[in-house]
């Protein structure tokens, strides 16, 4: 290890102006972007949870109105998932580091890239005009025809906001396909790609393929709201049902989306701070491809009490099963991989601890959704908003908070300070915890989701989820405090602050250079080779 | 059902436990043993084993079917009423239930039914779609505007159970709900018998706009009138196997007679003319379950068998 400065030449410095950043084409300086972006929508989507919550702390609906609450949800779902979480670990993380991990000088189209960037921002800000002109009441998922025809909303408005962001996610994976096929290094063949390369792959593949339908679903929806043309009001001659499937078609390989890059941060972190390689890394990273495509086969377990017929339900039951599979051969793989290593506990590895623990429980629940005759119970209830928090807060956002404390020090050249790190780590476990466990309970009890106002009987669990919600929004809010600091007073990280394998630590300095490495690295070696015999499999 | 639901959910949780259990007890208890003690330290490379991979590959997929058989056999069976269940018709719209009995006996968010008897639900939908959701009884189904769906129920409890609506539908979502009440049935009956006077059984309406709709030009009246050239005969239609135009062949439940009243064009009987008006938006959803209603009514003096040509 070379000592701790930080290079006088790096992207950072590269310019100081505003302009330098807004036509920015560096791959590293996009990502930074990103993440400013989206820890700002992160922050609209958390407050507007913080205000629900706080709704339900009592059964009737007496701090907001109803249509308040239905809004206040609606904002909370659509920021979080369409500007927050789908973009989150690929934009921000993805784009600094795909070029960086695979030996690249940039992405295979920075304008593109860039202009990506753009387009999320315009998309969001027609997402913010219609949340801030009145809101939208349809929740998330804009089923129809309430979404089409019923809802007196900002429906149209968010609709093109949506069709808008969608194309940055697509301009994103397309990206990353082309770099990750075309500008590996020399000798970096794809069995030696690093896990977070793989996973990243996989995203794009399903955000190339599925966006589109989704996009297509929303422009119908304002098709029939505008112009009246019978799509899914059976009233005017549609189908309700197809908007459930278009919808769904994309929605459940978005869960992908957002799990996928976590998952390959998770890889990242595990093999770093156990000093070892993945155990099982050809199947982690088949995995991942195997994720992918059975995601798209199993849209209608989000159906089975709609109408759709008996025997679609036996086959999106059946096939839903397929998906636990290599998601159980992952969480496995994670975990013998620390047998026999050499296990630091830095605050990446927290996280990665956590992912691990939580998206196993969020998984083992999705199961329970999966079976037919328990998911007509459960479904539309509280069950189902605790199991997919577990899969994306405990899971999508423990990673994307693993993947910041992971390469902060590579983005910023500054470490923050570790006593705070690890205190938040543990309050956002804790306070997560609190949060969604006991809305397994409320949901088999029967509490249904979107509800304002709820019966007496349910309010135990509703006390202990804000009390929960309250703490882990403190915990979100001390990292955004300490990494601030750490930015001017943190110590200088230097190349490779946790003796991590992988090109961006051992082939760069912290912050890189603008065009990411002095030459053109050359790899002879597999992934995660920590123990320097190269062994495969 | 609820029993059975419940034992499948005991199965899944043992499973979760178990596996949750295992994974974080091994964390932790590698996360001890081999936790760094010098800066310097360097674990040595373990391979992968096959076997391992192959085993924890298998044994998930094993679980996971085991789950899935289990819940498709209740979910099967959810799907598949008792013959003799007693219908209500259901209706949902923005925001209550409204409930039409056999008896023409009506109720809005509230549903009386006879203790250890099964129920059928028939249920649509007059603007958007809700879900009729019992959590006592584990049962839920949508409330689809535009076509019918069902659920069953055998209450085996006396006194109320939540009715709630679990598909987001709009401003008061959380206030469409209600209660289902379950009487011994001698209290059942008497309760249905309440206030019979002046109210009309919902056959009986429905007989009334069957004349009054002119169905009877051509299908004819009273379960004796046979078939006439121009349009099917309708007795014994309900349950029956139908022939259609276009080589297919459906069972005539009652979306299907939903379907022929509302659209006759859409499923076309084998060996007919596109005559028949089309009554959407003519008859109400409520007019419609009385129409249903009776035309469920119409037997023929031999009883209807399984698979005769119209
Ligand atoms: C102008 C003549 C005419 C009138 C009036 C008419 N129908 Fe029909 N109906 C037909 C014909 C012809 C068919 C068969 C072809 C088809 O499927 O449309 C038929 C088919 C049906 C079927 C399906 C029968 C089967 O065997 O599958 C039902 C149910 C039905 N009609 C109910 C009604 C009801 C209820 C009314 C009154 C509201 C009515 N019809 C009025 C001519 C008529
Ligand atoms: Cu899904
Ligand atoms: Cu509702």
């Amino acid at each position: 290890m070379t000592a701790a400065v930080e290079p006088k030449d790096n992207y950072l410095t590269a310019g100081f102006s505003l302009k330098s950043w807004l036509t920015t084409t560096d791959h590293k300086r996009i990502g930074v972007l990103y993440l400013l972006s989206i820890t700002f929508f992160f922050l609209v989507g958390g407050l507007a949870a913080v205000l629900f919550r706080l709704e339900l702390l009592t059964p009737p609906g007496d701090l907001v109105s109803a249509d308040s609450y239905n809004k206040l949800f609606t904002l909370h779902g659509i920021v979080m998932v369409f500007l927050f979480l789908i973009p989150s670990v690929p934009a921000a993380f993805g784009n600094f580091l795909v070029p960086l991990m695979i030996g690249a000088k940039d992405l295979a189209f920075p304008k593109l890239n860039l202009a990506s960037w753009y387009v999320f921002v315009l998309g969001g800000l027609f997402a913010l005009w219609a949340l801030l002109t009145g809101g939208v009441d349809t929740g998330w998922t804009f089923y129809t025809p309430y979404s089409s025809t019923y809802s007196n909303t900002y429906v149209s408005l968010m609709a093109i906001g949506i069709f808008i962001a969608g194309f940055s996610s697509i301009f994103t994976g397309l990206n990353f396909i082309v770099t990750i096929h075309k500008m590996r290094a020399p000798g970096l063949t794809w069995f030696r790609l690093p896990l977070f390369i793989w996973a990243h792959y996989a995203t794009s593949l399903i955000i190339v393929l599925g966006t589109p339908v989704l996009a297509v679903a929303i422009l119908l929806v304002g098709v029939e709201r505008l112009f009246g043309i019978g799509i899914f009001n059976p009233a005017i001659g549609g189908d309700p049902l197809l908007f459930q499937h278009l919808f769904w078609f994309y929605s459940h390989p978005a869960v992908y989306i957002m799990i996928l890059p976590s998952m390959g941060v998770v890889s990242e972190i595990v093999a770093c701070f156990s000093r070892k390689r993945i155990f099982g890394y050809k199947f982690v990273a088949i995995a991942s491809l195997a994720i992918a495509v059975y995601g798209f086969l199993v849209w209608g377990h989000h159906m089975f009490v709609s109408s759709q017929s008996v025997y679609a339900g036996l086959i999106f039951s059946f096939l839903s099963f397929f998906v636990a599979v290599p998601s159980a051969v992952k969480v496995f793989n994670w975990t013998a991989t620390l047998y026999k290593g050499s296990i630091a506990f830095d605050t990446p590895m927290l996280y990665a601890f956590g992912f691990i623990g939580l998206f196993t429980i969020g998984g083992l629940t999705g199961l329970f959704l999966a079976t037919l005759g328990l998911d007509v119970h459960v479904h539309d209830t509280y069950f189902v908003i605790a199991h997919f928090h577990y899969i994306m807060v405990g899971g999508a956002i423990m990673g994307y908070l693993g993947a910041l404390h992971f390469w902060w020090p590579k983005m910023t050249g500054r470490m923050y300070t570790e006593g705070w790190s690890k205190f938040s780590a543990l309050i956002i476990f804790i306070g997560f915890n609190l949060t969604f466990f006991p809305q397994f309970i409320l949901g088999y009890l029967g509490m249904p989701r979107r509800y304002h106002a709820y019966s007496p009987e349910f309010q135990v669990y509703n006390v202990l989820s804000t009390a929960g919600a309250s703490i882990l929004g403190a915990g979100y809010v001390i990292p955004i405090i300490y990494l601030l600091w750490s930015l001017f007073r943190g110590k200088p990280a230097g190349p490779n602050p946790w003796g991590a394998k992988g090109l961006e630590w051992e082939k760069t300095s912290s912050p890189p250079p603008v065009h990411n490495f002095a030459e053109i690295p050359t790899v002879t070696e597999e992934a995660y080779n920590y123990s320097g015999t190269n062994e495969q499999g | 059902m609820a029993p059975r639901v419940d034992m499948l959910y005991f199965f899944l949780i043992a499973v979760a436990v178990f596996f949750s259990v295992l994974i974080a007890a091994l964390i932790v208890f590698f996360a001890v043993k081999y936790r760094r003690r010098s800066a310097d330290e360097q674990p040595k490379a373990i391979g992968v084993d096959v076997r391992l991979e192959i085993l924890w590959i298998v044994i998930p997929f094993i679980i996971a079917m085991a789950m899935f058989f289990w819940g498709a056999v209740i979910y099967l069976s959810m799907a598949k009423p008792p013959a003799n269940a007693i219908p209500v018709y259901v209706v949902g719209r923005q925001w209550m239930w409204k409930f039409q009995h056999q008896n023409g006996k009506r109720e809005i968010n509230e549903l009386h039914v006879p203790l250890g008897q099964p129920v059928r639900l028939i249920i649509t939908s007059e603007d958007v779609i809700h879900s009729l959701f019992i959590p006592a009884f584990r049962v839920k189904m949508d409330a689809v505007p535009g076509r019918y769906t069902s659920l069953w129920f055998e209450a085996t409890r006396a006194g109320s159970h939540h009715l709630f609506c679990a598909e987001y539908c709009g401003t008061q979502h959380s206030q469409m709900a209600g209660q289902v009440i379950a009487l011994s049935p001698p209290d059942y009956e008497a309760w249905l018998a309440q206030g019979a006077t002046g109210r009309e059984p919902l056959a009986s309406a429905g007989e009334n706009l069957y004349q009054r709709l002119g169905c009877t030009g051509c299908h004819m009246a009273g379960p004796t009138a046979g078939m006439t050239v121009r349009a099917p005969g309708l007795q014994d239609l309900y349950g029956k196997r139908v022939q259609l135009e276009n080589g297919r062949s459906v069972i005539a439940d009652e979306g299907y007679l939903r379907e022929s009243v509302l659209r006759p064009r859409a499923k076309m009987v084998a060996g007919y003319q596109p005559i028949m008006p089309v009554f959407e938006n003519q008859v109400s959803e409520e007019e419609l379950v009385q129409l249903i209603a009776y035309l469920k009514t119409l037997r023929s003096a031999e009883g209807g068998t399984e698979g005769s040509a119209p």
